[in-house]
């Protein structure tokens, strides 16, 4: 048995590129090596670091098994004259490498041929890999590659240094990109001195460690974590805040990791939290520390690429002291700066911001979001007596006020933020009373929530109106331009927002029309210069419901955990109002798998399909509501339809009132007549009036659970049919 | 390091004479206001077609909208780019970066040294690369980019561009706050420090771009330095087309007069390149003044687009022609 190591050295490779990479150099080694009959099952272990992405795989055989093989010549009636071989045979013979003697004939569809039992000799590994491995590293997926070589033979993510091939100890002669595979690797840039020389596959991970290089994640994420409790350690009470997106960025730029702390001046905490965690965080890729109360410390952990020594830390911790306390400078100048103007004195500037080319400006967009606002509030209110619809105006006016001050502009990540925090802070210059400026200043503070599906929805309900009006005003002039989102594209992270809007709605309890949300977006559309550019407003009713279908789709089956079938049966019975279609999942979710739906279920399709071959047949002219029922000429017919009469109009109050659960538990008793109408009664009568009476009666039934789902999506496996 | 950090000056000199060394054609800067070093000609043009090419040199970048009245310690209307181009890079091309910094007195077992990832792009330019910012101590000192295009036409062999900040650096050398304590020279009058050389400089030219610039005029120049600039690049089209074969039925037209060999050598373009960056920064400028809306961005960057590939396209032509 024998190892494969694969190493593709490069220049560093983009920190959210080498995860994703890495798995799939391991994969398409495994897959290679199965494919290949080199292994029947592939150990593979995948290394990378920002320099390298390495697999390792063990338990190879030397060489493919070989085959036996029956390979046809000539036809019989050709080959052989009187039991004799002619040429023809002998030719073959002598091609395939076989005596004459040992031919024989084998008949197929197509006629009786000479035949030859040849044994293939497996091809070595060696010489398999030199040949298939670099179609494999050509294949490897980057977010965005480039070329390097004169006439751009190959892309790849930043270009290809050195390769190192190597099965047990002998070199595997492949090459891609002009380089010739061989058994030297490098170790870290400055730690490590001179190529670092591999023996054999197996001593891979050694000796790169040995060359000041942590050749996996879960090694460097190890070290960090430890590196930055230890810092902690020796400032009394302190904790780093966990954060994990940093913390995967800081282990994929680093090979040989430490951590310093570092200080700043008390003053400093002066200025907003988000601030100085988002400097820290976003443009210096430190971690904050929080005391032991939680609040923000006047330190940070910086994570190095190098191990140095006392006298270098505290050269790379004053460097790091210096950059951070510039940046914080910045921004509490730009802080004081952007206090000249209130957000209110902003508005009129909006005119210069760009929303969208065509859709105009922000200032454009606050208005149409400022009207929008208003008649989602309204709506709002009727649930919610307390809602405070002042508070969206207001809000919907100046939040995005802040895109045209320098600290946003600076910090691009923290806008919505910036603007509710100033709000607050500018309160009394805009003679807002402190209350509703709090409100106010919450809305825009939260109006891009939720920013994925982690993220919380906006805390208040007006913000949640603010973030929807918002977000809905977006799509629907994006829509309208026919700028839709299709595949992987949505430049203008429309499925996010949609998402986002579905969550609020659904975590707000605002049991609204989506459609009528998207035809009042668009209608602020009405009369301005965007309008004029819309291409397609024909197909936007039925684009952006189609588009929060799928949303909608995505919310209940990823975040709500609800089975696919379910979520299909429920949005088939309505996907227009958030809250209703969550209850109606959520309560069908909740009986699916009683005795009574799994039954109930089989008979919806049953009734389904009857009444879709009568359709089909001309048999059945088609729902007819003042249909009248000839008298049931069976107990069984009776019973159902007696049941139905009693059970429609209750169910229909109870789902008028959201009482899902309930008005499942009375259908739930349809069960019984309905069974014993299918066991006793022919549907399809030879009586055209009976026929009808009867076809007319489930489609009664039919109905009744129609407005909560249609049960005949549910999937009814190996239980009852 | 040394006992005394290097000058601002001294810092330029060490990087010359690393990069002289190997073998980069030492250019001065242009004389035309750019926002970047990737804009001067020695960049921009050269990068195109096939001949190989190493240049080095000091860049003074104006960008009109960073302006702070010179009372920010760490942002400037014009700041200086030393900038190094390899085309084609060599192998090693990270390596010698690395070498340029021991050049300028920095310890790397004493410094964290990162390679972050940072795209870079130029809509008015139709340029774009891929590469790095370089970090040193958590400091961004160097953009590293593999330019892919420019101009709108694919690099081949593409070049790496190294533009290093200097004022940045210089600070970060000689340990201040402020770009403006930087030490520019030392002598028998003393210390000369970056403020003295620099702040009238970026005082005036912050009131100069945020108040007083006559937009209207800006306007005018900007209309003007672009229509000579797209007469230029017609005039060349129209005397290097191939002349079009005639329609079926159609008489054959009198072709435009073709170029001479020696009248496409020296047709202006290297003048229509100026009257580009012209725009270019009248662009930056009107920018500042808050004097470009909304609807009409978009389409003034398209304008200055149009010129640079125009200009790109007669150049790579030209190149070829000559050749």
């Amino acid at each position: 048995m024998a190892d494969f190591l694969l190493e593709i050295g490069t220049e560093e490779i983009p920190a959210r590129m080498i995860a994703g990479a890495t798995e799939e150099l391991a994969r398409r080694v495994g897959e290679l090596l199965v494919r290949e009959r080199l292994c029947a099952t592939a150990q593979v272990e995948a290394f990378s670091s920002p320099r390298r992405i390495a697999v390792l795989a063990t338990g190879l055989a030397a060489a493919q098994p070989d085959v036996a093989e029956q390979l046809l010549g000539p036809g019989a009636a050709h080959a052989f004259k009187d039991g004799q071989p002619t040429q023809a045979a002998v030719a073959f013979a002598k091609k395939v490498g076989v005596e004459v003697s040992e031919l024989t004939t084998a008949t197929t569809a197509k006629g009786s041929y000479v035949a030859a039992n040849v044994l293939r000799k497996g091809r070595p590994a060696s010489e398999l890999l030199c040949e298939l491995i670099p179609k494999e590293i050509a294949a490897l997926y980057w977010a965005k590659n480039m070329y390097w070589r004169p006439g751009k033979p190959e892309r790849f993510v930043r270009p290809l240094r050195w390769l190192v091939a190597l099965l047990d100890s002998e070199i595997v002669p492949l090459e891609f990109a002009g380089i010739k595979a061989g058994r030297e690797s490098r170790g870290h840039r400055i730690l490590s001195t001179g190529p670092v020389t591999f023996a054999k596959a197996g001593e891979y991970a050694e000796k790169i460690r040995a060359a000041h290089v942590l050749p996996s994640y879960a090694e460097r994420e190890l070290k960090i974590r430890k590196a930055l409790d230890a810092a902690c350690r020796t400032i009394p009470g302190a904790r780093w805040r966990e954060d994990k997106g940093l913390l995967d960025t800081v282990v994929q730029l680093t090979e040989a990791p430490s951590v310093i702390v570092g200080g700043f001046d008390r003053e400093f905490l002066s200025l907003p939290e988000e601030v100085l965690v988002t400097v820290m965080r976003d443009h210096q890729k430190y971690f904050a520390v929080e005391d032991a109360d939680g609040k923000l410390a006047p330190y940070f952990l910086a994570v190095l690429n190098t191990v140095t020594d006392a006298e270098g830390e505290a050269i790379v911790r004053h460097g790091n002291e210096r950059v951070l306390r510039a940046r914080f400078k910045d921004a509490r100048f730009f802080w004081d700066a952007d206090q000249q103007l209130t957000l209110k004195d902003r508005v009129a500037m909006l005119k210069t911001v760009t929303f969208q080319k065509e859709l105009g400006s922000y200032f454009d967009k606050a208005s149409r979001t400022q009207h929008l606002g208003s008649q989602l509030s309204a709506a709002v209110t009727e649930f919610y007596p307390a809602h405070r619809q002042g508070v969206v105006y207001k809000a919907a006016l100046m939040a995005k006020c802040d895109l045209t001050t320098e600290l946003v502009k600076e910090f691009t990540e923290l806008q919505g933020i910036i603007g509710g925090l100033y709000l607050v802070h500018q309160a009394e210059r805009m003679e807002l009373p402190e209350s509703s400026a709090a409100a106010i200043g919450q809305a825009i503070y939260d109006q891009y929530k939720p920013a994925s599906m982690e993220d919380a929805v906006p805390r208040s309900l007006e913000g949640a109106v603010l973030a929807v009006a918002d977000k809905a005003d977006t799509i629907a002039g994006m829509f309208a331009l026919g700028m839709i989102p299709s595949g992987s594209k949505d430049p203008f992270a429309l499925r996010r927002a949609a998402n986002g809007i579905v969550r609020t709605l659904a975590e707000h309890n605002l049991p609204l029309s989506l459609s009528k949300l998207m035809t009042d977006a668009l209608r602020q559309y009405q009369g301005t210069e965007a309008e004029a550019r819309f291409k397609a407003v024909e197909s936007y009713e039925q684009n952006v419901a189609a588009f929060f279908r799928e949303r909608l789709e995505f919310y209940l089956r990823e975040a709500k955990g609800i089975a696919y079938d379910v979520t299909n049966a429920v949005l088939a019975a309505g996907a227009d109002n958030v809250v209703d279609a969550l209850e109606r999942a959520e309560a069908v979710a909740r009986v699916r798998e009683s005795e009574d739906f799994v039954a109930i279920s089989a008979s919806v399709k049953r009734m389904k399909n009857i009444l879709r071959q009568a359709t089909e047949a001309g048999k059945w002219p088609a729902a007819d509501a003042n249909f009248v029922h000839a008298a049931a000429d069976s107990d069984a017919e009776r019973a159902l339809a007696k049941c139905t009469a009693e059970l429609s109009g209750e169910v229909e109050e109870l789902c008028k009132a959201r009482k899902f659960d309930e008005a499942l538990a009375r259908l739930a008793t349809v069960r019984r007549p309905l069974d014993e109408f299918f066991e006793k009664v022919m549907v399809m009568a030879e009586d055209e009036k009976v026929r009808l009476t009867r076809l007319a009666l489930l489609q009664q039934v039919a109905a009744m659970f129609q407005a909560i789902a249609d049960f005949s999506e549910v999937v009814t496996v190996g239980k009852a049919s | 390091m040394t006992s005394k950090p290097l000058t601002f000056q001294e810092l330029i000199l060490k990087l010359q004479e690393f990069w002289a060394a190997q073998g980069c054609v030492l250019q001065q800067p242009l004389d035309v206001e750019v926002g970047a070093g990737t804009m001067s000609p020695e960049t921009f043009l050269r990068v195109l077609g096939p001949k190989p090419y190493r240049v080095a040199y000091v860049q003074p970048s104006r960008r009109p909208a960073d302006g702070r009245y010179g009372e920010n310690p760490n942002r400037l209307y014009k700041h200086m780019q030393y900038q190094v181009i390899l085309k084609a890079p060599p192998v090693n091309v990270q390596e010698l970066y690395l070498e340029s910094l021991k050049a300028i007195g920095i310890d790397l077992l004493r410094h964290d040294i990162k390679f972050e990832e940072d795209n870079w792009e130029a809509p008015t330019l139709a340029a774009w690369g891929v590469g790095w910012q370089v970090m040193l101590d958590g400091l961004e000192i160097t953009q590293f980019t593999y330019f892919q295009q420019c101009g709108g036409i694919d690099l081949d062999p593409m070049c790496a561009e190294l533009t290093y900040g200097l004022e940045r650096i210089a600070a970060f050398l000689q340990d201040v706050d402020s770009i403006y304590d930087i030490v520019w020279v030392r002598g028998p009058q003393g210390e000369v420090k970056y403020g003295e050389v620099r702040l009238a400089d970026e005082e005036q030219f912050s009131t100069y771009n945020f108040e007083k610039a006559d937009v209207a005029k800006l306007w005018e120049h900007m209309a003007a330095y672009e229509a000579e600039c797209h007469g230029l690049i017609e005039q060349y089209v129209a005397g290097t087309a191939e002349p079009k074969p005639p329609k079926k039925g159609e008489e054959p037209k009198p072709a435009a007069p073709k170029f001479t060999a020696i009248e496409r050598r020296r047709f202006p373009l290297l003048p229509a390149y100026d009257l580009c960056l012209k725009c270019s920064h009248l662009f930056n400028l009107l920018d500042a003044r808050g004097a470009i809306s909304v609807t009409e961005r978009v389409g003034v960057i398209q304008r200055v687009r149009n010129l640079a590939v125009g200009v790109a396209r007669a150049w790579v032509d030209q190149q070829t022609q000559g050749a």
